[in-house]
Order: C-alpha cells, then structure tokens, then sequence
C-alpha cells in the first residue's frame, strides 16, 4: 500500500486512516484523502473538531498516533524536516515580524528555507511590483493595515515555491475588498502549480475551493466539491450543507 | 543593553565593592589606667585598617550600651593599672568583647585584634628578659555558640517576604490585565479598591503563614532563640510585609506584562536586596556610595531590625529609627501605587 | 427611549498592541498617508442612536475602530471629543453609575480559565451583588446548553461554549444594556448562529444589545447596522433600507470558468466592479441599458459556456463594499 501510495507523484498530500489520540481523547479519528496538485483544498469544521490537529500532523509538527501520510512525496512521521522545507504555512495569529521592515522579512523566510541571496532579491524585486508594494518595501511590517499584511504574509509563505501551502484561517477579520483580493493571490498561486490546503470559516470561501471537506468529531463526513456537496445535501449554499453536517456533532465541549 | 551592562557590573561590585572581609571595624576602648603600654595598643589597632577606634569609654556599664545602640562591634577592656601589671609580673589580660551576631565578621576581627596584640607583644621582648604575655580573652556577645543561622535568618525572612509579597502580588494583578479579566472588573460595580484588597489579602495570608514557619525552624530547629520580644518581632516584620505588598502594587502598575512584571520583582528588586541590604555583605565595608544606595532597600532596615530585636535582645525603642524609615516608605509606596492604578485602560 | 446617545465622539491614540495609530473621527491620524485614508479634517466624529430594547450591530473588519467605541461607551476609554450618554449616564462623569448596570463581553474571552463554569458565573453574579438564582430565569435558555459541564474549568471549554459562559456571565445581573465586542469572531458558522438566536431572545426580555462583528451577513439579524471602515461610520440605517439604496443593478453570474469570468467581468465597460461571491460572482453593472441576454451575449463571444445570470437583491457585503469605494 505504501509503495503505490509513494508512486503517485500527482498527490500533493496523501493521507491514510490517519489518527491522533491525546490519552482517551481521539481528536482526528482515522481520516483518509487525496490532494492533488494545483488543487485549492478546503478543510472546514467546527472549533474543536480536529481541524488544526490534522493539519498539524501534515505539516510534520505532530507524530500521528497511527495511520500514514505523505505531504510532497515525504512521510509525515520519518521525514518530518523534509517535509517542512517543502511546504509553506500561514496563520492568523502569527505571520510576520512586525519590527521588521518588508524586505527583511521576506528575506528573513527565504533564508530560512534555503534560498540563494541572488534568488531572494530577484523574487522580492518582483514581488514589491507585484503586490505594487515598492514604496513600503523600508516599512515596518507592524505599520500596514490589516489586509496589507495578510497579502503580504501569504506571499512570504509561497515565496520559496513550495509545493503546497498551508493557511490556517487567513482571511479572519480581514474587510472584505481586501479578502476577495487574497484569494485572487491563492488563484494566482495555483495557476503556478503551488497547492492550496486552506481552513476558514467564510462558507463563501468553501465555494472558491475545488474540494472541500468537511471534519466532524474528529471525522470527515464530506469530501467532495462544493457543487456536488450541495446536490447531495439538497443545499444552495455550504453553509447549508456546513450547518447541517455539524448539526450532528456530539463533541460538544472538548 | 542590561544584559552587557550585568556582568561588568558584577564584576565591579564583587570585585572591589561587596566583600566579606572585614574592614573599618568600629571599636570602644575601656582602658582605665590610660598608660603607655594600653595607649600604644590602641594606638596600633587604629592604625590598622581593619578597625577604627571610635570611642573611649570609662566604666563598665558604659559597655552594653555601646553593643545595644551598635556604636561599635568591638570593645577592648585593658584591665587595671594594665602596664604595671604587664611590667611587674609579666602578664596583663585584655578582654575583647565582640558582637557575634555575624559569627563570621566576630571570628576574623578578634583574630586580627589578637594579632595586633601579639605583635607588641613581640615589640617588647627583649634578648634577655622574662617573656611578656599579654593574653587576649574573647567573649562572644549575643551568639556564643557562633551559630551561623543567627546572620542569615533575619535575611531570609527579608528575602522571602519580598519574593512572596512583591513579586507573586504584581504578577497576580497583571495577569488579570494579561487576560482581560481586568477589563470586566472594571466596568463592574466593584471598587478598584476591592480588586487590590483581593489581590494583596492571599498574599498576606501566605507571607504571615510563612513567616510563622521560619520562626519555628528558627527556634527549634536552628536554635536560633528570640532574645527580645515576640511581639515586637511580629509587629515590624508586619509593618515589612505591607511594605511588600505596597511595592507589589506599584510594581503592577507599571507593566502590562506577567513576565515584565517578574523581571522587575526578580531582577529588580530581588538582587538589591540580596547585595546591598546587609544580608550576605557587610554594609560597612561598601564604598560609601553604595552605602547610600543600601539606606533605600527597605530590606537593609528590616534586616537591621530584626537583627537587633531577635539577636540583640532590644526592645522596640531601640529600633524606632528603622521602624520610622519603613513606614515612611510604605506610606509613600500606597500613596505612588494608589495613584497610578488605572481604573481605565489608556 | 433611547439607551445610548453618541455625539461627535473622536478618538486617537497609539495602539501598542498593534504598533500604530488607532481610533474614531475624522480627525484620526493616520501614521501613515501612502495608502487609502479617511480625509483629514476638523470635528466630525462619530454619532449615533441605539434606541431601547434595539439590536444595533456596527459592522466593519479589523481595526475600523469597533472595539474602540465599545471602550468609551463602557467608560473603559475617555473620548478626546464629543459626549456620550448610556442609560442617560454620562460616560465621562457619571462612569460608575454606568459601570453599574451593564454587561459587558470583551473581545477575548474574558472569563477566569481556571474556575469551573460554575464558580464563574457565581462570581459574576457576585461581583453585581446578585445571585444566580435571581435572574436564572434570563440566562436559563443559554446556561441551559452548557449547564452538564458546569463543574468543568472555564479554560477547557470550546470556543463556542466559552462563548455562551461569557455571554452568561454577562447577563446574569440583568443588565440593561449589553455591549458584546465580537462576540463571534473566530466561532464556526453553527455556533454563530446559535447565538444570534439567543440575542434574539434576550430582545424580547427588552434587553438593548449593542454587538460588533466582521461578519456581514450576521447584519441582518439586527434591527438597524452601523457600517464602520477607518474610524468612521459609511452608513447607520436598518438591513432593509441599506440594501434599498444600493446604486446600480445587481446581477449573480456563473460559468464553467469562474476565474476567467471574473477577469472578462472586469474588462467590460458595461460593469462597475465585480467581486467573487462564492459560487457565483457579483457584478454590479451602470449602464441602464444592458441586459442580462445582452451579457450573456458577450460572455459567449469570449468562449463561456454554461452562462447563469440572475438580478439579485444586493448583500449587506455588496453595499459595504460600494460605500468602501466611495
């Protein structure tokens, strides 16, 4: 099973009955699914329902209690360092160093990932133009509004071309001109092969994903695309389909 | 910046500034014969750097006072017609009488006075003449067994107080503006008052519980007694406790941060207390500067208070310049603290 | 008749926590001019009416300021200009009557993590000089949900369940203004739901309920919205009669291929703007004269197949976004 698993180079991520207990507490009861590459993947579920647990595990910050994964070609327990440095993460709550300036941030993460001086100052080049960053390029990262610094850590997270990017919530709080135009990024990511494993709570956004799944009690209950998740589920919108799927939780407090 | 400056510092204080050696030693003589040989003694042990004759006494009774109001650490008692004995029959006692309530500083300035003592001793020997013997006899007030304890239990006690009441009381008060619980207490029909009573009341309990049990292990453990009265004990170590408390306040009320917080109470405070405050280094060997620097660390005159009641025997009178000091000071921590407690948020 | 009263309030001041200026009025400064700012001017804050027993929601994303008018109203923030008044109290001199009698939910949740859901409530109710028994009969319907795990610490609850604590917490004084500061943020869609349906309720017991949230579509559940961006109001009316005063025509377009459909929407010279709704995109066209057959028309022209083009009834997200564009 391994080795055909290790043979499709299409699959970005590839997970298999995967699972994590904390003592008797099961957080992501054997989860399975694929993720191909250029896809923009969605993973949503309520607080609680093992979302950041799973992502944890496939970001090779977490040893799964048992079940498999691989995440661009590498396994998520033995190759845990190879698979960091081949993957891009963004979170909510931290993204840049706001006492940094722009530049140094920027290359700050590509030092970090192991990119050449050369590359990291053509590709900041071409980002400040890009983003029409060039005169915030000097400032400090604390002094953007927002949405500014929410574009720019996304853009920090892919800049060493990895082959998938992972988003914890990106877009939380975030107006909503501004939100649109992060996800045109994440379009523009994937049209450059980068694959997209993003959570959110914008049902809106569930319907930018090409796949979306959806965790209950530590379980996916739904895997497929938003149009086919809404015929199934006799629904018009995914937040319909969200609400009633999450209506069967029994994880109530954990 | 603070963690270049650290060690420089340190190394400065230790190396020139904070020692354990004894110097400057203040001495009273007693010496009613007022003769050549006596005045030649004294003379020497002036000229020494380790002790300063400060006073001349000239009766007995004038002795305990001298230890009681800690004019000196040392009194020399020549005995009568001194050099007349020494010529006569070749022998004359001198009485070193030494404040042991630091052992350590009693055994080494009595070891150097013997010196002294011997080496005119030697000054008078003659090729051919009887040997002369000028024999010293120690008596060791206050803490005859020299038991070490009796230096560092008084500053222990300051010590513990400080951490418990200043440090735990700040965090405490901060880690409710950390978590926002500070925010709903506020807008909540509670007096600000009572949000710093609760805060302070745990903390207090704690210091009283803890120092009851230092006391006991004190007493019984490290046979350390309590020479002067208990309860004038209690009453100063109360009054240091609410000069905690009160610094803990101002302490919270300068930072947003738990770990800030701790910084200031540890690194702050803590080492002050431990360097200048008398507890390990002797204050009158400091450069007079830090001498200055010392007469601010509350815990220099709460040491110097309980030393003087639980060591010295003394009663509450003979500390009312400590007592003073301290209240004075807490009473300017409550009114500094008080003020600058935000009942808002900017 | 009215629980709150807001006249030309202003606030500027440095945020630590975000590292810049912050605040309300148009007199805020903004550290730094290069990018999109309110004008710069004198007087003109912010004003506005929450009437008694009102569910009024100030609606905008981060940093417009939201949490910054919920400081001043519950005297946590003295304003630089202008007055406020809640339950006819001044907030600047009469901040304890205020503090007295309204409930209040941070930003975070503000609950002491290690007592149980219990021992929190109790000292809430404690704090007002009350007990939970007195008003149990207002947070009964909220309590009721979390009520099996009372003896559990506040610390280990889900986010949605130490949402409803809070909001207990909050109540069981029997407030009677409830200032809630994104109460929501962060929850899943579920739970979200689940408590605007308790506010709901809490209207009904004639509770005044001022909530903020970057949620837009939360904006239809309160009786009138303010629209918040940079420190200003955009617009303070009911749901219904922001989404009247849409300009233009709105119509919801799918095809096979949204990205290029969005782009092509774009280039037109028939459409305002257009933006990405989900499964559909919202174009908002000026021109009276085009039609929906007529885009179709020109949707095919550049290769789109599948073309869905319906007239909709704007979002309050469609108008935010007109307002933010002036």
């Amino acid at each position: 099973m391994y080795d055909i698993i290790q043979q499709e180079a299409k699959k970005v991520i590839t997970a298999v009955n995967l699972t994590k207990k904390f003592g008797h507490f099961t957080a992501v009861d054997n989860i399975s699914f694929e993720v191909e590459r250029g896809e923009i993947f969605g993973f949503l579920g309520a607080n609680g329902a093992g979302k950041t647990t799973a992502m944890r595990m496939l970001c090779g910050l977490s040893i799964p209690t048992s079940g498999k994964g691989l995440v661009a070609g590498y396994d998520i327990e033995n190759q845990t360092e190879l698979v960091k440095k081949s993957i891009g993460y963004m979170s909510q709550k931290f993204s840049l160093y706001d006492d940094l300036k722009v530049w140094e941030n920027i290359e700050l993460f590509g030092g970090i990932y192991g990119m050449n001086d050369i590359d990291i100052k053509e590709k900041t080049d071409e980002l400040m133009k890009v983003l029409n960053f060039e005169n915030e390029r000097n400032k400090l990262v604390g002094s953007l509004p927002l949405g500014f610094k929410q574009k720019l850590a996304f853009s920090v997270s892919i800049f060493h071309t990895p082959r998938v990017v992972f988003l914890d919530e990106p877009t939380g709080g975030v107006d909503p001109i501004t939100r649109r135009q992060f996800w045109e990024l994440i379009y523009d990511a994937t049209s450059k092969g980068i694959t997209v494993f993003v959570t959110t709570h914008y049902m809106d956004e569930a319907e930018y994903c090409d796949r979306v799944s959806i965790m209950v009690d530590g379980r996916i209950e739904a895997l497929d695309s938003p149009k086919n998740l809404k015929k199934q589920f006799h629904a018009n919108s995914m937040d319909e389909v969200f609400q009633q799927l999450a209506r069967k939780s029994t994880r109530i407090a954990d | 910046m603070i963690l270049l400056l650290m060690p420089i510092i340190q190394i400065i204080l230790f190396g020139f500034a904070l020692s354990t050696e004894v110097k400057n030693t203040e001495v009273a003589v007693l010496a009613p014969s007022n003769d050549d040989a006596s005045s030649r003694i004294i003379d020497k042990i002036n000229a020494s750097a380790y002790f300063d004759v400060v006073e001349r006494i000239h009766k007995p009774d004038e002795i305990q006072p001298i230890f009681r109001d800690a004019r000196a650490k040392l009194v020399m008692v020549f005995e009568d017609h001194f050099a007349e004995k020494l010529r006569k029959t070749g022998k004359a006692h001198i009485q070193l009488i030494a404040d042991a309530t630091d052992p350590n500083a009693a055994t080494s300035f009595t070891f150097y006075a013997s010196n002294i003592i011997t080496s005119y001793q030697q000054e008078l020997q003659s090729p051919n003449a009887i040997s002369y013997q000028i024999i010293p006899e120690v008596k060791m007030l206050y803490n005859p067994q020299m038991i070490g304890a009796f230096n560092f239990v008084p500053g222990v006690l300051g010590m513990i107080m400080l951490l418990i009441c200043t440090m735990m009381t700040s965090i405490a008060i901060v880690r409710e503006k950390e978590m926002g619980t500070m925010e709903i207490l506020l807008v909540s029909p509670m007096k600000p008052i009572y949000i710093i009573l609760s805060k302070i009341t745990p903390y207090f309990v704690l210091s009283c519980v803890n120092f009851a049990t230092i006391m006991l292990l004190s007493v019984f453990v490290l046979k350390v007694p309590i020479a002067g009265s208990f309860i004038s004990l209690i009453a100063v170590s109360l009054l240091y406790i609410f000069l905690s408390l009160a610094l803990g306040l101002l302490v919270s009320t300068l930072t947003n941060s738990q770990q800030a917080a701790m910084l200031i109470s540890g690194m702050g405070l803590m080492l002050p207390v431990m360097l200048l405050s008398g507890m390990i280094f002797p204050i009158e060997n400091m450069p007079i500067a830090l001498q200055w620097l010392s007469d601010i660390v509350p815990a220099k005159w709460y040491i110097s208070a309980v030393k003087a009641i639980m060591i010295k025997g003394l009663g509450i009178t003979s500390v009312l310049k400590e007592v003073g000091i301290l209240s004075l000071m807490s009473v300017v921590l409550i009114v500094i603290s008080l003020k600058k407690f935000k009942i808002r948020l900017e | 008749m009215y629980a709150i009263k807001v006249k030309n309030i202003s606030k500027n001041y440095f945020s630590k926590e975000s590292g810049k200026f912050a605040g309300i009025g148009k007199n805020l400064v903004i550290a730094d001019t290069s990018f999109k700012s309110s004008p710069l001017g004198v007087g003109g804050g912010i004003s506005f009416d929450v009437k008694r027993g009102e569910i009024f929601g100030i609606i905008g994303p981060d940093g417009a300021g939201k949490t910054t008018i919920f400081r001043i109203l519950t005297t946590l923030l003295l304003p630089d200009r202008g007055s406020a008044t809640v339950d006819g109290f001044d907030v600047v001199s009469e901040y304890k009557s205020i503090r007295n009698r309204v409930g209040y939910m941070p930003g975070r949740f503000s609950l002491y993590q290690d007592l149980t859901v219990e021992e929190n409530l109790n000292f809430f109710a404690t704090v007002f000089n009350t007990t939970i028994e007195e008003n149990y009969e207002l947070v009964k319907d909220i309590y009721q949900q979390i009520e099996p795990f009372k003896k559990r610490r506040a610390g280990k609850l889900s986010g949605g369940m130490k949402q409803k604590l809070a909001l207990s917490c909050a109540l069981i004084h029997k407030p009677s203004v409830l200032f809630l500061d994104e109460p929501t943020t962060g929850v899943d869609p579920v739970s979200r739901k689940e408590f605007w349906g308790m506010l709901k309720k809490l209207k009904d017991q004639g509770i005044t309920i001022l909530v903020s949230t970057p949620y837009m579509d939360e904006a239809s559940q309160c009786d009138r919205i303010a629209l918040i961006q940079n420190g200003e109001f955009l617009k303070i009316d009911t749901p219904e009669t922001i989404v009247k005063q849409y300009r233009n025509k709105l119509w919801a377009v799918k095809s096979d291929t949204m990205y290029k459909l969005l782009t092509d929407l774009r280039a037109s010279e028939f459409t305002k703007n257009c933006f990405a709704f989900g499964d559909k995109h919202h174009v908002s066209i000026d021109n009276v004269q085009m039609t929906i057959s007529g885009l179709k028309e020109l949707l095919e022209k550049k290769g789109h197949t599948n073309i869905d083009i319906r007239e909709i009834e704007p979002t309050i997200e469609d108008c935010f976004m007109q307002l933010i564009q002036g």
